[in-house]
């Protein structure tokens, strides 16, 4: 494959055939780095050398300062992860990794959500926004701003109920994750 | 103190002896410290060459090998030697000078994102933002090239901070929470292990450069020896196991032996130990070994089932895992007869498929002729750093390693130009050594005015250039696979290499008759100071046998 001996033209599907192993779920990646310059990067950089395309990222303080909290999702049926979380292990400045599985995890994510709405709409969203336990947090003559609290499911299903009033932005933090039970994460 | 007087510090308190490199602009208070600091410095003619002197110092000696340069272009030409060290696992320290922290990020004046631009090709690296700092990063530094499986360690110091004036204290151990190599191997693995080696009726032993980096070619030796089990070699892993011995079956791959390619098509267990089932070894992954077990010992876990899956790994330092297995599979006291068959097997291979190529009836050198009279003139003695290409691989092939550290050459990057600032590495590295650079014409020209380096610190190494006026590996591969249409590999008649050799103060020989080799290179080795010999060899000699690429061990051509 690829080789310079094998004259032969390559076709695109025995290409996307060589890649690796594929999980076939989300994998929630759950990162503790110390807090220094360049690890973002150096975390980034192992993604962006597979080609892998990291689907949400958050980045914060933890209970140690000189800790830091990744959590990042990947498609595993877009990409092979093992290799990449071995490769993760290996960086200096990488703690510990997680792949959290979803039923070992809880995780969140916060997304603010600007919708037009003016006097005859604006019930109806608030509406909306009750059921999904969501809040708003400004508000125009012809528009909302919505906070919503939950898992990316529950976020989605809220922009497909709220898309068909006018959805002028979107902005998701990505998911934050934290394993269930007792032990630390 | 300043702070590059510290550093001063604890390059000596790191057991620092030399260092290669080039100053600038940015790492000029460096080199005001190193003036009287009692480290040798071997100044270089270009910071390619520096680090890979870098590398031949620390691949002769086992120590860390330590390369300098200046901010910008002197950094970026670092790049290539600090890919190398990461592909082949050498350990290395690269310090490199910054411009001073106002201009950073300002594109100032011979300023380059070195520590942005090396960090995918980095075991580590270390951009200093608090002089006081300075000292720690550079114990972290070596701490984290020379444990674990060794690498390149970058630290990029901008040129105030290493002017600022610090409190040095002696170092004291090293600690990083996300950085501790597991070194011992699992015992239940191991004894595992133990159990397959017993039960198989066609092992192989599989050894890779990490047998060399942990200095535990002794202890590869007794395992195989604690039964008779079959050794082979990747070109990495030349001199872990002795050859010539009768348990030798040659180097595998896609220039090793027929024996050593078939014995892993047909093996029931493979031993890998410090090797990492590279494509050049594996050739086509879906029929590699396809009968076998893998026991994998390595020192990085990342290794462990990346390419092929392996039944037992074992995650450690091949130099305390080694003696353990060992003891382990002694105490099973195995009936070893149950290898015959085994052994009759490759012995046939052997005898039916030996290196062998056909020699010129008339005064022409063929290449391989070339290495075995190296090998004569030598004693096998000597350290042999190369360049890359057919050349490299005829020497892996006819030059027999007695011993680890006597073969110095650029494999996972494959970087021509590596065999000159090699040799002068390893030649400072250990002085009392012959070392002689076997380079290809292609690749010697790219660094060849490490000459000057040479002649200069007086570091009298022997270059034996095996000159076919092409690039000849890709020459071959034009002629056996892209219908011989040469494009852009011949080297036309420059330069006149006897000249070159002179102009640079070396002595310059010419062999063109194959009678003239012997004595030729007795005469060059003899001769004191740095010499440099044109042997003319055959122009289109094909480099065999070979697995072409893409295409299993079975295929095997030539």
């Amino acid at each position: 494959m690829g080789e310079p001996g094998t004259k032969e033209v390559l076709n695109l599907a025995d290409l996307e055939a060589a890649g690796g192993l594929h999980t076939g779920r989300k994998h929630v990646l759950s990162i503790l780095v110390e807090n220094k310059p360049g690890v973002l990067t150096r975390i980034a950089g192992l993604f962006a050398r597979r080609g892998f395309n990291i689907d949400t990222l958050a980045v914060g303080p933890t209970d140690d300062p000189t800790l830091s909290r990744v959590t990042l999702t990947v498609d595993g049926a877009l990409h092979p992860i093992d290799q990449v979380t071995k490769q993760l292990h290996k960086l200096v400045n990488v703690i510990k990794i997680r792949d959290l599985g979803p039923d070992e995890c809880v995780a969140r994510e916060l997304a603010l959500f600007k919708v037009s709405a003016d006097a005859d709409t604006r019930e109806q969203v608030m509406q909306f926004t009750d059921i999904f336990r969501g809040k708003v947090i400004d508000v125009s003559k012809k528009s909302m701003t919505i906070e919503i609290t939950g898992t990316d499911d529950k976020i989605e299903a809220f922009e497909r109920m709220i898309r068909p009033f006018g959805l002028i932005e979107m902005v998701r933090t990505g998911e934050i994750a934290i394993s269930r039970g007792r032990s630390a994460t | 103190m300043r702070a590059v007087d510290a550093i001063m510090e604890c390059l000596k308190a790191e057991g620092v002896e030399h260092v290669f490199g080039i100053p600038g602009g940015a790492n000029l208070p460096t080199y005001d410290a190193l003036y009287d600091a009692g480290v040798r410095h071997i100044q270089c003619r270009h910071e390619q060459g520096a680090g890979h002197a870098a590398e031949g110092y620390a691949k002769a000696s086992g120590r860390v090998g330590v390369a300098l340069a200046t901010s910008g272009p002197g950094a970026t030409n670092l790049i290539t030697p600090i890919t190398d060290a990461m592909m082949d696992s050498v350990p290395t320290v690269f310090l490199t000078g910054q411009v001073r922290t106002d201009l950073l990020g300002t594109d100032g004046f011979q300023e380059a994102d070195i520590h942005g631009m090396t960090m995918p090709v980095v075991k580590h690296s270390l951009m200093i933002q608090d002089p006081r700092d300075i000292p720690r990063a550079i114990h972290e530094a070596f701490h984290i090239a020379r444990t674990g499986r060794p690498g390149p360690v970058l630290v990029d110091i901008p040129q105030d901070l290493s002017r600022a004036d610090i409190q040095y204290e002696p170092a004291s151990d090293v600690q990083l929470p996300g950085y501790q190599p597991t070194t011992e191997g699992n015992v239940k693995q191991i004894r595992l292990a133990a159990k397959a080696l017993a039960n198989a009726r066609r092992p192989v032993i599989y050894a890779g450069g990490g047998v060399v980096n942990a200095d535990a070619s002794k202890d590869l030796t007794e395992l195989a020896l604690s039964d008779r089990f079959p050794v082979t070699c990747t070109l990495m892993g030349l001199g872990g196991f002795p050859a010539p011995h009768e348990q030798w079956i040659g180097m595998l791959g896609m220039h090793g032996t027929r024996a050593a390619n078939y014995a892993m098509d047909e093996a029931d267990l493979i031993v890998a130990i410090g090797a990492r089932f590279d494509d050049r070894i594996t050739g086509k992954l879906a029929e590699f070994a396809p009968r076998a077990k893998f026991i994998h010992i390595d020192i990085d876990p990342a290794e462990i089932s990346k390419n092929v899956p392996a039944h037992i790994p074992i995650v450690g330092d091949a130099k305390q895992i080694l003696p353990k297995l060992t003891a382990e599979y002694r105490a099973l006291e195995t009936d070893s007869t149950r290898l015959d068959g085994w052994w009759d097997r490759i012995r046939g291979w052997q005898e039916k498929y030996p290196l062998r190529y056909d020699d010129s009836e008339d005064s022409e050198i063929k290449p391989q002729r070339m290495i075995e009279a190296m090998w004569e003139a030598t004693g096998g003695n000597a350290i042999v750093t190369s360049d890359v290409g057919q050349h490299q691989m005829w020497a892996a092939q006819y030059y027999h390693f007695p011993r680890p550290r006597r073969w110095i050459n650029s494999g996972g990057l494959g970087t021509m130009g590596f065999g000159l600032p090699s040799a002068l590495g390893a030649k400072v590295a250990c002085p009392d050594d012959d070392v002689v650079c076997l380079a290809g014409d292609g690749s010697l020209i790219m660094t060849c005015q490490e000459l000057a380096t040479c002649v200069t610190e007086n570091i009298p190494v022997k270059v034996f250039l095996m000159n076919n006026g092409y690039l000849g590996m890709v020459r071959q591969w034009q002629e056996l696979f892209w219908d011989k249409r040469y494009s852009s590999v011949d080297m036309g008649a420059s330069p006149d290499w006897v000249k070159l050799a002179e102009a640079f103060g070396a002595t310059g020989m010419r062999i063109t008759k194959k009678d003239e080799l012997a004595d030729g290179m007795k005469t060059a080795l003899e001769t004191d100071g740095v010499v440099l010999v044109d042997v003319r060899v055959t122009k289109e000699e094909n480099c065999y046998p070979m697995i072409p690429a893409g295409q299993a061990a079975r295929d095997m051509v030539g």
